[in-house]
């Protein structure tokens, strides 16, 4: 039974209704582009205050964030190498520095634009320890014992590919991975491995614990999933 | 029951909302709690991600957003959502003088349904935020169907209907606790007549049937 209609009405609820999830359906269809174009012209601090915008979303595997202070940190690099060594933080700050401004673009569709970087790059580490020949690839553990990640050698040798220590122009804070993390630039943010303990070299690619989970061993930022970035600039 | 001397007759009662609707409300507003007091940690991570594990917070939220259309689609269907489908109905359908009243905040005269034009409203942008909240959350969920650009759309616009219900639900709260006869009857079911009379002018003079007595309570 409808209630006595002693005027005329009008579907007011259906049209609100149509309306609202309509314009839902707007923003997601174009809110990268709007979200880019505002944070660009408004600069990242604006930005940051947009709903949904230039903000890290902390992720953690274990529910956890391991504690260590930066006197313990140890790095150890292992295995087809030709001088096994275990680098602590001085040690690593001691190595050419390497910096650069990138976007921090996660597989889940949240970025952080303008991030500082400063750490040394892998390359650099492995020119340290001596690649020995029969070396594939290389697998990263955390001092989380649970996320692994792997980069093949071409990979872990592309010029945006660190061994961090310094993040949004401060050490890099326990959330983020600190003292020392991975900074894959090329690739979704899940590949770059936090709270990193060991290195190692091996034979042939492991797939890391994200990869196990169903993403691509290569999660290049254009999607493509080759071994090869076809895109020398990604970011 | 007491009766003082200065009632000079038996205040009737009228049903507002039936169990089916209280049941609903209720389960309704548990998931939105639990939706909301995990977002906030999934939403602020660097403030309370410390303490809170994380992984948990994630499954709670998953759960909650999966199940959140269960209750109004349950009343809504079935023969016992008689009553949810007639006050479904009665949102979707506006008077001009519901409109102008809304376009005036309240300054124009109206003559009030069972529920005023913001509660309609406040009934509608629920119903579409937990569609739209559905629908971006599970394309955040199952990322993997979705290209990056379509993933920080859903970002975007998952993250600002948070805030947006966040507002509207502080508002109703806010709202409800300032009402106590209102408040009740999302409780007890009832409202007497003379809070009809003043809020729900309309509803008052509707023709009522047995089931809407509050004996059927």
């Amino acid at each position: 039974m409808t209630p006595p209609e002693p005027t005329k009405h009008v579907a007011v609820g259906r049209r609100v209704f149509l309306g609202v999830t309509g314009l839902a359906a707007l923003g997601v269809a174009i809110g990268a582009s709007v979200q880019n174009f505002l944070g660009n012209a408004l600069g990242s601090g604006l930005g940051g205050l947009l709903p949904g915008g230039d903000r890290f979303r902390i992720y953690s595997i274990t529910g956890t964030y391991p504690k260590i202070k930066d006197a313990d940190y140890r790095l150890r690099v292992s295995g087809l190498v030709r001088h096994p060594k275990t680098f602590t933080l001085d040690d690593l700050r001691a190595m050419p520095v390497t910096s650069f401004t990138k976007t921090f673009q996660c597989v889940t569709g949240w970025k952080v634009p303008d991030v500082q970087w400063e750490g040394v790059l892998l390359s650099d580490i492995m020119d340290a320890v001596g690649v020995r020949p029969g070396a594939v690839a290389l697998t990263f553990e955390s001092y989380d014992r649970n996320d692994t990640e792997s980069l093949t050698i071409d990979q872990a040798r592309l010029p945006d590919v660190i061994v961090a220590y310094r993040m949004l122009g401060a050490p890099v804070t326990t959330e983020h991975g600190g003292p020392v993390r991975l900074y894959v630039a090329p690739m979704f943010g899940y590949k770059s491995l936090k709270w990193l303990s060991a290195i190692r070299v091996v034979n042939q690619v492991q797939p890391g614990f994200w990869e196990q989970n169903g993403y691509p061993v290569n999660g290049w930022l254009d999607g493509t999933t080759g071994p090869t970035n076809p895109d020398p600039n990604l970011t | 029951m007491a009766v003082y001397p200065t009632v000079t007759h038996r205040v009737a009662r009228l049903m507002r909302f039936d169990h089916v609707q209280r049941s609903a409300h209720w389960a309704n507003a548990m998931l939105f709690g639990a939706l909301m007091f995990t977002a906030i940690p999934l939403y602020f991570g660097s403030f309370f991600g410390v303490v809170l594990p994380r992984h948990v917070m994630e499954q709670i939220h998953l759960w909650s957003g999966l199940a959140l259309p269960l209750p109004i689609i349950i009343s809504l269907l079935g023969p016992w959502g008689r009553q949810m489908r007639r006050d479904v109905r009665r949102v979707n359908a506006w008077t001009r003088e519901e409109i102008r009243w809304l376009q005036t905040l309240g300054r124009s005269p109206l003559e009030a349904d069972k529920f005023n034009p913001g509660q309609k409203l406040n009934a509608i942008f629920i119903g579409a935020a937990i569609v739209v909240m559905l629908v971006t959350g599970a394309m955040l969920q199952w990322f993997r169907f979705f290209s990056v650009s379509l993933r920080q759309g859903a970002t975007f616009v998952h993250d600002a209907f948070a805030f947006a219900i966040f507002a509207a639900v502080l508002g109703h709260i806010i709202l409800a606790i300032t009402h106590r006869d209102s408040l009740r009857s999302i409780f007890k079911g009832w409202v007497n007549e003379q809070w009809a009379a003043t809020h729900a002018t309309r509803w008052l003079e509707e023709p009522r049937g047995v089931a809407d007595s509050p004996d059927s309570l």
